[in-house]
């Protein structure tokens, strides 16, 4: 073996190398943490964050979303992906910022229930499209259409995690209101789990939105509106006490404006009121008036203890925006026109700690595919339909432990059901665990698991009672058949035994048949004497070999 | 004789047409009671050592899901037949098989798909009508053979069984319209398996036993069994059956003699309760030094053995009691050809001559 030349480094030698690194430089080496591990995934998401963006803004600002998603490819592996909404548009000077720099967002620093979260997105695709093409993303942004039209070309300057504008300028023309962005990708398109699903997707998580879309190939799809109105808009909440951690407590006491504890937890807390407040200290043994900011580690510690253990109401429940019964049936029924059964269930919201959220289940069931085949499960969370990482989703895992058996399906041995089925899963909330940043699975807490799990249940007793149904009426179609099928016969044999005319006998029959109150009444009467007719017993016991023929006796 | 009974069964099948129709034209959901076929519903009747039916009936419902399509073949049978007594023809069960089966309407379904299915459907006209398969001019395969000093007369030929070389006469599946003319016989011997049959005729023993040998081959056709109570009845001839030393031996015998479980309907007409057995016993196996020529007696056997000596009928004779525990006890079973251990000829001109001797038979 040669003898490996050790070079002894120094501290001082560590020194020189170890920098900062940025957060543009940390993603650009790490893609796949925000879902653009594979071509085919990055042309994914790079129209889903375009999307996600366009419906955040578009709702917040009060306006029915009008968004158009074009794909158009310039190469063996390039695209250009276009999206353009209606909304309330960006102010000049935000734009770079918005596009150009990571984690730069409005929605990471508050509580309330929105698609993004933590200002990663847009500007990844930014990055990614740097990457893999060198071309800059070109923006457009009107905010009112007597003011005129901003438009960008920029690249990320991964090194500072800046913005760098290639080209500023003012249009008269080109965009009505809203935002536009072009950005060319490398990626691979495909028809399943990637663009079309989303869109379609997103349409029934969204049936507010009005989606046009066209695709590589030209071909132009309409997701029209099914609703005309948008979701009440969910309220921005404050912490509650019970999903408070070590850190964030710190930094929340020292940064308060409030004078005393006590209101300190009531005013930066949800569902904390003058008496619970002064529960929490009481509990915690600290003084009610002492100065947030001036509590030393081993109180704040105490203080964390308390607010855990005291009985709080929970959450307010308004910062929640679930689709809706109505909402969800409608939609659902304009995509799958097709679908024998439709049943939609919503629960109470629950809270993982401290989080509000709540779970809707959709079934739709019949001429939904093969009956061999698994069901077909469409997540989606904060009305963003999630299609990668199935298997670490809280979603799934609840279907797996959801026994199916019960609700008249097949299940495989520890894997989902099978039959003509779509289970749409929806979960909302302030803060969606998700495994990764790309935002691809629910992370598996045993309070979501739980509440989805019981909101399957409640959607599968009504699958069950809707199988059940069919099932019966398919019974009762099953004997009608079966009377009418032999009555022909048993005319023709009564017409040689009595002479009578065999079609006045089978008329007759058929009419017994189509009484609906004489068959009940008949069937009543078969479940009462329906023990099987008594069979001639077998004296043919069974020997074998030498016995023959011999018990077999002629009759 | 004939033309009047054929009257009657085709009355019988009109009134049950007429009854049919009528509970359609009453709206009532048409019915067929039939006596229930089975253990539970046989009697066996000691004065008469006969296994008769019970008056447990079931009925068979054209609206019922369960029943429907049985009902509908019940029909097709009935009409079937009455249609051959309309025409003064017979036809055999499988020849109605084939007649009546054939697709439904609009479907894949056929009105029957085996001729097992239509089979017992007869005995159930017959239980419920009173009426013999004969009557209903429906004929099964010939089986049984018979050789002897006799001389019958059968649509129109005289035909003497004692002159049909080494065949003997096949048994007609319907023996009621034969004349037996004469009969030079003291007794009837009955074997159960045609292999003995052959044994027999060959070393002439009907002739320098003055006999009449049958042949069954296995458990005894309905037209075997009514040839032999009719050679018992009309000539007083003792009956003497010959089966293996196994249950399913006994049970030919105990056919025979009392009538069968799923035919306790006909037993009166076709059985011959003063039938005797002649043998072979597990007893006679070590009496007659035949241990070595014994099989292992299977579960089956075992099983089988277990159920007769429940049977009321066996429970009247301890010797019979006797010979059934013996083969479960010994666990072995003899065929008759076993007596061959002993030399060819030992069953007819030893065994057979001794047991007839000693009269040693079973009731």
């Amino acid at each position: 073996m040669p003898e490996i030349k050790s070079i002894k480094k120094t501290a001082e030698d560590f020194a020189k190398e170890q920098k900062e690194i940025s957060i543009s430089e940390f993603f650009e080496k790490n893609k796949h943490l925000l879902g653009f591990d594979n071509p085919t995934k990055a042309l994914l998401m790079t129209v889903k964050e375009a999307c996600d963006n366009s419906l955040d803004a578009c709702e917040e600002a009060g306006i029915l979303p009008d968004i158009t998603v074009k794909l158009k490819q310039t190469g063996e592996d390039k695209f250009r992906v276009t999206v353009q909404d209606n909304g309330p548009g960006i102010v000049k000077e935000q734009i770079p910022k918005i596009f150009g720099k990571l984690l730069y967002g409005s929605k990471f620093h508050r509580l309330r229930q929105s698609r993004g979260q933590q200002g990663i997105g847009i500007s990844a695709v930014v990055l990614y499209s740097q990457l893999t093409t060198g071309s800059p993303t070109k923006v457009w942004s009107r905010t009112d259409e007597k003011k005129k039209v901003q438009y960008y070309e920029l690249f990320i300057n991964t090194e500072k995690n800046e913005p760098e504008i290639v080209k500023e300028q003012t249009l008269e023309d080109g965009l009505e209101r809203g935002v536009k962005i072009e950005i060319d990708v490398v990626g691979r398109y495909r028809k399943t789990q990637s663009v079309d699903d989303y869109l379609k997707q997103t349409s029934i998580a969204n049936p507010f939105a009005k989606i046009v879309y066209q695709s590589p190939e030209g071909n132009k799809t309409t997701f029209p509106r099914s609703f005309d109105h948008l979701p009440k808009p969910p309220r921005e909440m404050k912490m509650h006490p019970y999903g408070m951690e070590f850190g964030v407590l710190q930094r929340f006491l020292s940064k308060t404006n409030s004078k005393t504890l006590q209101s300190f937890l009531v005013n930066e807390f949800s569902s904390v009121g003058a008496q619970t407040s002064k529960e929490i200290c009481k509990t915690a043994k600290l003084d009610a008036d002492a100065k947030p900011p001036s509590l030393d580690r081993a109180s704040i510690e105490k203080l964390l203890g308390a607010m855990q253990k005291v009985k709080i109401q929970r959450p307010p429940l308004d910062c929640l925006s679930p689709i809706g019964n109505g909402e969800l049936e409608k939609s659902l029924k304009k995509e799958y026109p097709q679908a024998e059964f439709v049943a939609i269930v919503s629960r109470e919201p629950e809270v993982y700690r401290g989080m509000p959220f709540q779970i809707e289940v959709a079934i739709l069931y019949g001429n939904l595919g093969n009956t061999d085949d698994q069901i077909e499960i469409i997540r989606i969370a904060n009305r963003v339909p999630l299609l990668y990482q199935a298997g670490a989703c809280a979603t799934i895992e609840a279907v797996k432990e959801t026994d199916w058996k019960r609700y008249n399906l097949q299940q495989p041995k520890n894997s989902l059901p099978t039959g003509p089925m779509i289970l749409v899963i929806h979960m909302s909330s302030v803060w969606v665990p998700f495994v990764s940043e790309s935002k691809e699975a629910i992370a598996p807490y045993i309070e979501i698991v739980k509440e989805i799990q019981l909101t399957l249940q409640e959607a599968g007793r009504k699958l069950s009672s809707f199988l059940s149904g069919r099932r019966r009426a398919g019974e009762a179609q099953r004997r009608i058949q079966i009377f009418e099928r032999y009555a022909g016969e048993v005319a023709n044999a009564l017409h040689i035994l009595t002479g009578k005319e065999p079609s006045g006998i089978e008329k007759k029959i058929v009419g017994m048949v189509k009484n609906r109150d004489k068959m009940k009444e008949l069937e009543i009467q078969e479940q009462k004497t329906s023990e099987k007719e008594p069979e001639t017993e077998e004296v043919k016991s069974k020997a074998t070999g030498k016995a023959g023929k011999k018990e077999i006796e002629e009759e | 004789m004939a033309d009047q009974t054929s009257k009657e069964t085709r009355k019988k099948l009109i009134a049950l047409g007429d009854k049919i129709v009528n509970d359609i034209e009453r709206s009532e959901n048409p019915n067929i009671e039939i006596p229930i076929r089975a253990l539970s519903n046989v009697v066996f009747d000691k004065k008469a050592n006969q296994l008769t039916l019970g008056n447990k009936t079931s009925k068979r419902y054209y609206f019922n899901v369960a029943h429907a399509k049985k009902f509908m073949q019940t029909m097709m049978v009935a009409s079937f037949c009455k249609s051959l007594l309309d025409n003064s023809i017979h036809a055999s069960i499988r020849d109605m098989y084939y007649n009546l089966k054939r697709t439904l309407p609009d479907s894949d379904e056929n009105t029957i798909d085996e001729q097992s299915e239509s089979d017992p459907l007869i005995v159930d006209i017959e239980v419920s009508l009173d009426i013999l398969r004969e009557q209903l001019h429906l004929t099964t395969d010939r089986k049984g053979i018979v050789a002897g000093n006799v001389v019958i007369q059968d649509r129109g030929d005289s035909i003497d069984w004692s002159k049909l070389g080494s065949g003997g006469w096949s048994i007609p599946s319907t023996v009621e319209e034969i004349d037996i003319k004469k009969v030079d016989a003291d007794f009837v011997l009955v074997v159960e398996k045609n292999a003995g049959f052959e044994r027999l005729h060959e070393d002439k023993f009907w002739q320098k036993h003055k006999s009449i040998l049958i042949g069954t081959g296995g458990q005894p056709s309905r037209g075997t069994r009514l040839l032999i109570q009719r050679l018992h009845d009309e000539f007083k001839l003792p009956v003497y059956v010959f089966c293996d030393a196994d249950a399913y031996g006994v049970y030919i015998y105990s056919v025979i003699k009392s009538g069968s479980i799923s035919l306790a309907h006909v037993s009166d007409r076709i059985s011959t309760p003063s039938a005797k057995f002649i043998g072979l016993t597990i007893s006679d196996v070590f009496e007659y030094d035949l241990k070595k020529a014994t099989i292992k007696a299977k579960d089956v056997d075992i099983k089988r053995a277990k159920e007769m000596l429940e049977y009321e009928w066996f429970k009247r004779n301890p010797r019979w009691q006797k010979e059934l525990n013996l083969m479960v006890e010994k666990g072995i079973k003899a065929e008759i050809e076993a007596l061959s251990h002993r030399g060819l000829k030992f069953m007819s001109e030893e065994y057979l001559p001794d047991k007839l001797k000693k009269k040693d038979f079973l009731d």
